[in-house]
């Protein structure tokens, strides 16, 4: 539980953070929050060399309307978005998630940028974020480019993240007015990530679904995309048999490791419950 | 009298005596994080040591190689068995009559086990020296399930009792066979089971957890080589016992030793006995002439120093049609791992689990445990419990409640038809315990009244019906626990530890001014002895509670005890605190029939000083006494006012209680709502209601994490999956269950204040009371028994083998 030695900086300028990274190379990591490498480090499973701080670097933190996008900068904390009335007010699913990570002492420090960057299964952000359909502006040595959610994830802690690249911003178009929006999570205790959770950002029409994206977490080595589930509920008013439907293709795309959280099929069992009560709140809370 | 006269009741509520509410004294520090733990202590010079751990959980070790770790800058030294052996301390005995490897001594027995101690000038040195030591193992295979240990072909595990056909408890019947231990007439309870008319039978486990204190254990030893002395800064709940383990083991003075237990984060029994970190700080400071700090983080706590339980419990129960129980029969497969490291007293290798009849008039019984090796860390220790008595009520509650199902009848009230009538104490136990009181029918009564208990069980009824109709998914159980418990080891006629009669002791010390210092054998860890203690001595003497000064922990000045656990402090300290003032308060009536001029017999006790019979204005105060105690004693008698008692309790006390816990599962996830937690208990006289209060709190907390997810667990291949709080089930503030506590008090006889002791009864009653909500929850599905812990995918998978799934 005792870390190796490492050298540390902390660049002001992100220009400066991406210039260390590149020339530190392989042996560098950036910190954000910490609470995601720190314990890596101190199992010594990770033992960078060289720790790259980002809480010097003001232009990473923030939360910001830009016409019909809302841009959240890397650094900002869990916290952050839970005192920011932008994210309840047009966003509000970001808000119910956020509430349902570990505890206010974490929430102080975990950022939102560590944690979509990590590429941690376990994170609730990632399956938000592809869900929601945002992009991910990365800033290397040769420029920045922008990155869908749903590219960003080819593995457990695998990421299209490119060494020397730092991820500087999200960028999330807000849902439209009166969408239907629920996180579903069932985790064993607070501080725990979920055995399984589901993501659901809808609109209605008439008493019908009208589009519909579902987001997985904790279910496979990456956060999923549950498309075909979503295409079953699309037309309906979400009756017992779509819903079945519905949470079946689900489960069929969930490939969840057995963990003391439980066995494989009660994870996916669970996944597809999550699905099922994620698509009832949020019709029930869409206009 | 004038309006400043105090009246008797101020006088009274002056002291803080016995009965009060008194704030906790040593909240003052802790709560300003101000308290003084083994971690704050920092000595000049100090170095650290950390272990090398095997990842194998069996394995021959072929090397050790330390040359790359000794280059470290900072690394001083690495120490490994042959180092010990030099100084005769490769192996250690255990409380339990077995020995340990201090270090790998050939061979690995458990994942995590210790093989190499580094020592440096500070943590992080000793972690980069750890991972530069080169071990080369070769891999045997593990022994994982203690039902295969005594397979004829099961794996020798312990190569060092090879030939060795008795242990420390007779005769062994197996190369991994520790111990058998029978107790009971067997003849006499077959004949029972021969002729019931019912008769149930079920194999009970209680799985493998841990005590978990928030404090890992951690020690600073420091040698002093000019005066051969030996210092010992550690997580000890008893620390004379450890002061005279190292006497024997290192061959030192006793006198030369000095023990100090500072301020403790918890114990819950794993800081009774001695761990390889122990050892290797005392040789390493011994060796370098410094002192040496050993701080066990999480993972080594959890995985390594003693794990509780892994009882497997098979149960079986003889009855008449009406319910009338006739004959228990038990046989137990104790799960030791790869030591029996117990911290049992010396003849008693499972513990009190005889204690296993609980509350109820067996006519007959007969109990057989068998203990046997596996590759697994060792233990078991009694996890905020007496001995094995946890793992004795949740037998002995389940399978009643079993019995309850197979008969028809309602749980409760088969267990008042059971019991152990008020009359019949003090009772005499098929299995040769004699409780000394209780009112088990008064308790239990109470307890089905203030929950409404016929009101929850016709609420259940309704939502079967329901559930059974579709129109829900949650079921609801009602778990009722009565538990007997034995605590205050104990008599030397039966408890020894190291051949250590386990009385206890207490020295007051009264001071000129009306003040004074009591120290004690005990040692808290958070049962906040430092405001209890004091209230004793308070009410026997009549000085106010915040003018004693209690101390515990340094065995330089306390007198010589057995320490803190299984609920001993109370029957037996406060058993030898009550005696040690009562010898003040009686040197304390000669010095007042001298100063008041009156024959001793004229004077009578109130309250806070003593009073001539018949003369009311003739009063002279304890105060007044005790400075009379250093000035003017009676002719002939030695100044000063202090006295020492060590007590040796006559019995055990036998607290007990009534629980009964509602809770709903969703079975769908598998989750759980309790919505309802009621905890009566009957603890003898009651010394501080919010301490008790506090103490049923904190153990129901453990209770409802035991039962609902606490566990240590390995895998097929014997590495341990459950090494931090992310797996292992630490619930938080927002988990666990509001607490209704209430009490009856039935005195316990043979005590001089009537105290029976509380700190484990919410362990030990609510265990079960969980566990049978559960199976109570389910038991409409056909269910009989579903093994703890009741996790939520356990009970998913409870609801799925039961068939709720088959039709949707
Ligand atoms: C007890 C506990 C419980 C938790 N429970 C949950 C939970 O239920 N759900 C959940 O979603 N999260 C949970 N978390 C995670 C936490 O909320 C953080 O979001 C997460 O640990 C990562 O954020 P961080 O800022 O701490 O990142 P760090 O730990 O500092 O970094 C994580 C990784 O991302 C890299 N990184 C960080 N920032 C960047 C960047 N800008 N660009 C590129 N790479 C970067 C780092 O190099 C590192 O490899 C929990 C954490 C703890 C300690």
């Amino acid at each position: 539980m005792i870390p190796g030695s490492f050298s540390y900086h902390r660049p002001t300028t992100l220009v400066d953070a991406v210039k260390l990274l590149w020339t530190l190379g392989d042996e560098a990591r950036p910190l954000a929050g910490g609470h995601s490498l720190v314990p890596m480090m101190k199992l010594r499973l990770a033992t960078p060399e060289h720790l790259v701080d980002l809480h010097g670097i003001a232009d990473l933190k923030g939360i910001r309307r830009d016409g019909s996008k809302v841009l959240i900068g890397a650094m900002t904390t869990q916290h952050d978005l839970l005192a920011s009335d932008e994210v309840a007010r047009s966003i509000p699913i970001l808000h119910e998630a956020a509430l349902l990570i570990a505890d206010p002492q974490v929430r102080y420090r975990g950022t939102v940028g560590g944690n979509v960057a990590n590429g941690d299964p376990g994170n609730d952000m990632p399956a938000l974020m592809m869900t929601l359909g945002a992009t991910y502006r990365l800033e290397g040595p040769d420029g920045g480019r922008e990155v869908a959610a749903a590219d960003y994830y080819q593995g457990a802690y695998f990421t299209a993240i490119e060494p020397g690249e730092l991820l500087a911003s999200i960028s999330i178009p807000v849902p439209p007015a009166g969408h239907g929006f629920a996180y579903e999570k069932l985790k064993r205790k607070v501080g725990d990530y979920a055995t399984a959770a589901a993501a659901v950002v809808l609109t209605m029409s008439g008493g019908k679904v009208a589009t519909c994206t579902i987001g997985l977490t904790n279910l496979s080595e990456t956060p999923l995309l549950a498309d075909a589930a979503a295409k079953e509920v699309i037309g309906t008013g979400l009756d017992a048999a779509t819903l079945k439907k519905a949470a079946a293709a689900a489960e069929a795309i969930m490939a969840p490791a057995a963990d003391a959280r439980g066995p494989i099929e009660y994870r996916k069992h669970v996944g597809g419950i999550m699905v099922t009560r994620a698509l009832q709140r949020a019709a029930a809370n869409a206009a | 009298m004038n309006d400043m006269t105090p009246t008797r009741e101020q006088r009274t509520a002056a002291l803080e005596g016995m009965g009060c509410k008194r704030k906790r004294v040593e909240d003052i520090r802790f709560t300003q994080g101000k308290g003084n733990y083994v971690d704050d202590v920092k000595l000049p010079g100090m170095l650290h040591g950390d272990f090398v751990r095997s990842p194998h959980p069996h394995a021959r070790v072929k090397s050790i190689d330390d040359s790359e770790a000794l280059k470290v800058p900072g690394v001083l030294a690495v120490i490994t068995a042959e180092t010990l052996k030099t100084v005769n301390l490769a192996w250690m005995p255990t409380l339990a009559g077995d020995v340990q490897m201090v270090l790998a001594d050939g061979k690995v027995l458990f994942q995590n086990q210790e093989v190499a101690f580094v020592v440096a000038t500070d943590r992080y040195a000793a972690d980069d020296g750890i991972n530069k030591v080169k071990v080369e193992y070769e891999p045997l295979p593990p022994l994982v399930d203690p039902f295969k240990s005594m397979d004829p072909n099961a794996p020798v595990l312990r190569e060092d009792l090879a030939g060795k056909t008795s242990g420390a408890h007779g005769p062994r019947k197996h190369h991994n066979h520790i111990f058998e231990w029978t107790v009971g007439d067997k003849e006499l309870t077959d004949a029972a089971f021969n002729k019931a008319e019912v008769t149930i039978k079920e194999m009970i486990s209680y799985h493998r957890t841990h005590p978990s204190p928030l404090e890992t254990c951690q020690c600073v030893c420091s040698f002093d080589k000019i005066k051969g002395e030996l210092t010992i800064w550690g997580t000890f709940q008893a620390p004379h016992v450890i002061r005279t383990v190292v006497a024997l083991i290192a061959k030192l003075p006793e006198q030369k030793i000095h023990v100090i237990a500072p301020d403790i984060g918890g114990g819950f029994g794993n800081k009774v006995g001695a761990y390889p970190g122990y050892i290797c700080a005392a040789v390493a400071s011994i060796v370098t002439g410094k002192p040496v700090k050993w701080v066990e983080d999480r993972i080594e706590n959890l995985t390594a120093t003693s794990f509780a339980r892994d009882y497997h419990m098979t149960t079986e129960i003889a009855a008449t049609k009406e319910g009338k129980v006739t004959g228990l029969r038990v046989h137990v497969l104790a799960d030791h791992g790869a030591f029996d490291a117990c911290a049992d007293p010396s003849k008693w290798p499972a513990g009190f689990f005889n204690i296993v009849t609980g509350s109820y008039d067996f006519p007959t019984a007969h109990l057989a445990v068998d203990g046997v090796y596996t590759n697994k860390a060792p233990g078991g220790v009694a996890y905020r419990c007496s001995f094995r008595v946890t793992e004795a009520a949740y037998c002995i509650e389940r399978a009643m409640d079993i019995l309850a199902q197979k008969l028809g009848m309602d749980p409760a009230e088969l267990r008042l038809k059971n019991f152990i009538k008020p009359e019949q104490f003090p009772y005499h136990s098929a299995l040769g315990w004699e409780y000394d009181s209780g009112d088990y029918g008064t308790a239990m009564r109470k307890a089905m009244e203030t929950v409404k208990y016929a009101e929850l069980r016709k609420e259940q009824e309704q939502m079967r019906a329901a559930f059974k109709r579709g129109e829900t998914r949650e079921i609801m159980g009602i778990g009722v626990s009565f538990f007997t418990e034995i605590v205050g080891a104990g008599p030397s006629k039966n408890c020894d530890i190291l051949g250590i009669a386990m009385f206890d002791s207490c020295e007051i010390r009264m001071h000129p001014t009306g003040a004074g210092i009591a120290r004690m054998g005990t040692k808290s860890q958070g049962q906040g002895h430092e405001t209890t203690w004091a209230q004793i001595i308070a009410t026997e003497i009549g000085i106010p509670a915040d003018n004693i000064m209690v101390e515990e922990g340094n065995t330089d000045t306390a007198p010589y005890g057995l320490g803190t656990y299984g609920s001993r402090s109370t029957p037996v300290a406060g058993a030898a605190i009550a005696m040690a003032a009562r010898k003040i308060r009686a040197k304390a009536q000669m010095i007042a029939a001298y100063k008041l001029e009156v024959h001793e017999d004229d004077l009578e006790w109130d309250i806070d000083g003593f009073r001539v019979k018949g003369l009311p204005g003739k009063f002279m105060s304890m105060k007044d006494i005790c400075w009379a105690a250093y000035n003017s004693v009676p002719p002939g008698m030695e100044p000063g006012l202090e006295a020492v008692s060590y007590y040796d309790p006559p019995n055990m006390t036998y607290p007990f209680g009534a629980y009964i816990c509602v809770m709903t599962i969703d079975v769908d996830t598998g989750v759980y709502k309790v919505r309802r937690f009621y905890a009566l208990d009957d603890c003898g006289t009651r010394i501080n209601p919010m301490i008790i209060e506090g103490q049923v709190h904190g153990g129901l907390t453990e209770a409802f994490a035991i039962a609902m997810g606490q566990e240590i667990r390995y895998d097929a291949e014997g590495n341990v999956v459950t090494g931090s709080f992310m797996d292992f089930f630490m619930p938080t503030a927002v988990e666990t269950p509001h607490w209704e506590t209430d009490f009856t008090v039935t005195p316990s006889p043979h005590h001089p204040i009537g105290a029976k002791g509380v700190g484990e009864s919410p362990n030990v009653g609510g265990v079960p009371a969980f566990s049978n909500a559960v199976n109570d929850a389910f038991s409409f599905l056909g269910s009989t028994h579903i093994q703890m812990p009741h996790d939520f995918w356990r009970n998913w998978a409870a609801a799925k083998s039961l068939g709720v799934f088959a039709s949707a």
